[in-house]
């Protein structure tokens, strides 16, 4: 109490001039100004660098190993990468089932997100609200796409199997998820049935910014109806929410692993609908070969990445 | 020049007739196609026995009971484990993830928003990348983590990693780069206000929308947790666990089983439902750039 009239004026950090220091000397000065940055940082980064960062590096390092978890790793240099591509034909199956799941999924995905977000954007705001929810509910709710498997079950109490033996276009029931023609479709159809999310909702935030003035201008200029709006208004103006879209859709298309595990079992058959998810939960779950399990991951890992830099690459070149 | 009229009271473009009637058509019968399902689940869960087997399986219910919710904690009777176990579990990790996350996912939005400190951009575009792969990539190597750490078969190693998942923080950080001015920050740092301070009076009640969003993505996650590589004790497996248990018994427990799943969604669905507003407006500064 005594020392109130001595308390110090805090002083002000003030950005130090860049003048007279080299760069690095220029960079120590900064990482001293904002200590307390790093500090609050630190918490989020620590666990984000553990458990997301770190275990990409260090699979791409394991994946030049064998390693067991019990001896060391050992050093194999690319032996796992031939024994993938030339010595196992189901992870050869398991990548084209996933090349084939995202390559669908993917992109129809996208534009049905779209398409609806722009169709529900001039409804009334209640129903409008409604409507979204309609939509988007099947993305949150955890394991509800389980009803499908009740819809498609093998016995005729399957309320597919009950439509085609009443109206005759079947004779017996149809094993949907034992049978390797119907699987693969079947997942395909589910898995867009759930994929109706965040991309979705970017879209909805992005048409709901673009200023209405704007398609009042071009209405003027000639724009002659709303598909030409869509095209010469709307889209450029909510570039960079279809671009995060396309990131959410891309990776979401690769994810669909525990839809097809929970419809068609672990693993389906004939391996019809095996993905790289589900070769990559083998090894590195269940059998505990971690350099072969992370030379899967690696590939998996170029693969989204690949797809997901060369799709922004694209997209962000439209309009320009 | 195209002919101008009103709807909801805005000035919009001439419509055709066409248009709207294939629209509308479109929204129909892709809305039908994503309600039935969820419709059907509701309709089951409120069937009473002897309608669920009746042939053929019925749209409706004619005597709805709610029997199959109370019977949903009979129906894991062959486990030791009590069910309210499971939805405890559930309940406990989806909390404390969920406000581990908000809490260091705001910090590090904050800070990498909002000051400019050498390594931001390059902390920012990691996280970036990040959204670009799916977290199975990393599952190998965090069971070694795990195991290393003596994190497996416990609560912690669902806990923890929750807190630093990254979408919420990166729709949080968009929102605070573009809701929140520097000019306001400056002068609160020029009265003296620490930079804690500053984060926790000025910048989150600025960003309310941003909150709800990262809660409502890292709760759904972690309420949607069924089983996982880390957990083997049965009683520390989740709610969605047990559902699928149920579920997968067949047609003996198809009421149980579409009753458990009911409860499962509601719960996302309602948070979604008191936030999508928020949701949307933070949605609404998403992006790709830094």
């Amino acid at each position: 109490m005594s020392d109130n009239s001595k308390t110090p004026v805090k002083a002000v950090r003030r950005p130090v001039s860049r003048k007279d220091m080299t760069k690095l000397q220029w960079t120590w000065k900064e990482i001293k100004r904002n200590y307390h940055a790093y500090i609050m940082a630190l918490p989020y980064f620590l666990i984000f660098f553990t458990f997301t960062v770190g275990p990409v590096i260090l699979s791409i390092y394991y994946s030049f190993t064998v390693f067991n978890l019990i001896e060391d790793a050992k050093f194999v240099f690319i032996e796992n990468y031939l024994r993938l591509l030339f010595d196992d034909d189901i992870f050869l199956t398991a990548i084209q089932n996933t090349l084939i799941f995202a390559v669908i999924t993917g992109p129809v995905s996208y534009l049905l997100s779209l398409i609806t977000a722009w169709f529900i954007n001039e409804l009334p705001p209640k129903v409008r609200a409604v409507v979204t929810l309609i939509f988007y509910a099947p993305s949150i709710s955890g394991g509800v796409y389980l009803i499908w498997k009740v819809a498609f079950d093998g016995d005729s109490y399957g309320y597919v199997n009950y439509l085609l033996l009443r109206y005759g276009i079947e004779t017996s029931p149809i094993q949907f998820f034992q049978n390797e023609k119907y699987v693969m479709p079947l997942c395909i159809v589910v898995a867009l049935w759930t994929s109706l999310g965040t991309a979705f909702l970017a879209f909805i935030g992005g048409l709901q910014t673009i200023d209405k003035s704007q398609y009042e201008a071009g209405a003027v200029d000639g724009v002659r109806n709303r598909w030409q709006e869509f095209w010469y208004i709307t889209l450029p103006n909510m570039k960079q929410q279809l671009l995060f879209g396309a990131v959410m859709a891309i990776t979401q298309s690769f994810g669909f692993g525990d839809i097809v595990t929970a419809l068609a079992g672990f693993p389906s058959v004939n391996y019809c609908a095996w993905t790289i998810v589900h070769h990559l939960q083998d090894y590195g779950g269940q059998r505990y070969e971690v350099g072969y399990a992370s030379a899967i991951a690696t590939i998996l890992f170029v693969i989204m990445i690949g797809c997901n830099l060369l799709v922004n690459k694209v997209l962000s070149k439209v309009g320009q | 020049m195209a002919k101008l009229r009103t709807r909801n009271h805005k000035v919009v473009l001439s419509r055709s007739a066409g248009g709207d009637v294939g629209i509308s058509i479109f929204l129909i019968v892709f809305g039908l196609f994503m309600f039935i399902p969820m419709y059907y689940v509701v309709i089951q869960s409120l069937k009473p026995m002897d309608e669920l087997w009746t042939y053929p399986p019925k749209f409706y219910v004619v005597k709805p009971t709610l029997s199959n919710f109370s019977d949903m904690f009979k129906a894991m009777s062959n486990s030791w484990v009590p069910f309210s176990r499971y939805i405890f579990n559930t309940i406990l990790i989806s909390v404390a993830g969920t406000f581990g996350n908000l809490f260091c996912g705001s910090l590090a939005a904050y800070v990498v928003s909002k000051i400019k400190f050498p390594g931001r951009t390059l902390l920012f575009r990691l996280v970036r990348l990040s959204l670009m792969f799916h977290p199975t990539v990393a599952s190998v190597v965090n069971y070694i983590t795990m195991s290393r750490l003596g994190w497996v078969d416990t609560y912690l190693a669902i806990i923890i990693p929750a807190w630093g998942s990254t979408l919420g923080m990166f729709l949080m950080k968009q929102f605070m780069e573009q809701g929140i001015s520097d000019a306001v920050l400056e002068s609160a740092r020029l009265d003296g206000s620490s930079e804690l301070r500053t984060y926790w009076t000025i910048a989150m009640p600025m960003v309310k929308p941003a909150w709800l969003t990262l809660i409502v993505y890292s709760f759904k996650d972690l309420w949607n947790m069924g089983s996982s590589t880390y957990i083997m004790s049965e009683q520390l497996k989740t709610f969605n666990y047990a559902v699928q248990q149920i579920v997968s018994g067949g047609v003996a427990r198809a009421g149980v089983g579409c009753a458990a799943t009911v409860v499962m969604m509601l719960v996302p669905i309602a948070v979604f439902v008191f936030s999508q507003s928020q949701i949307v407006e933070t949605m609404s500064t998403s992006g790709m750039k830094d």
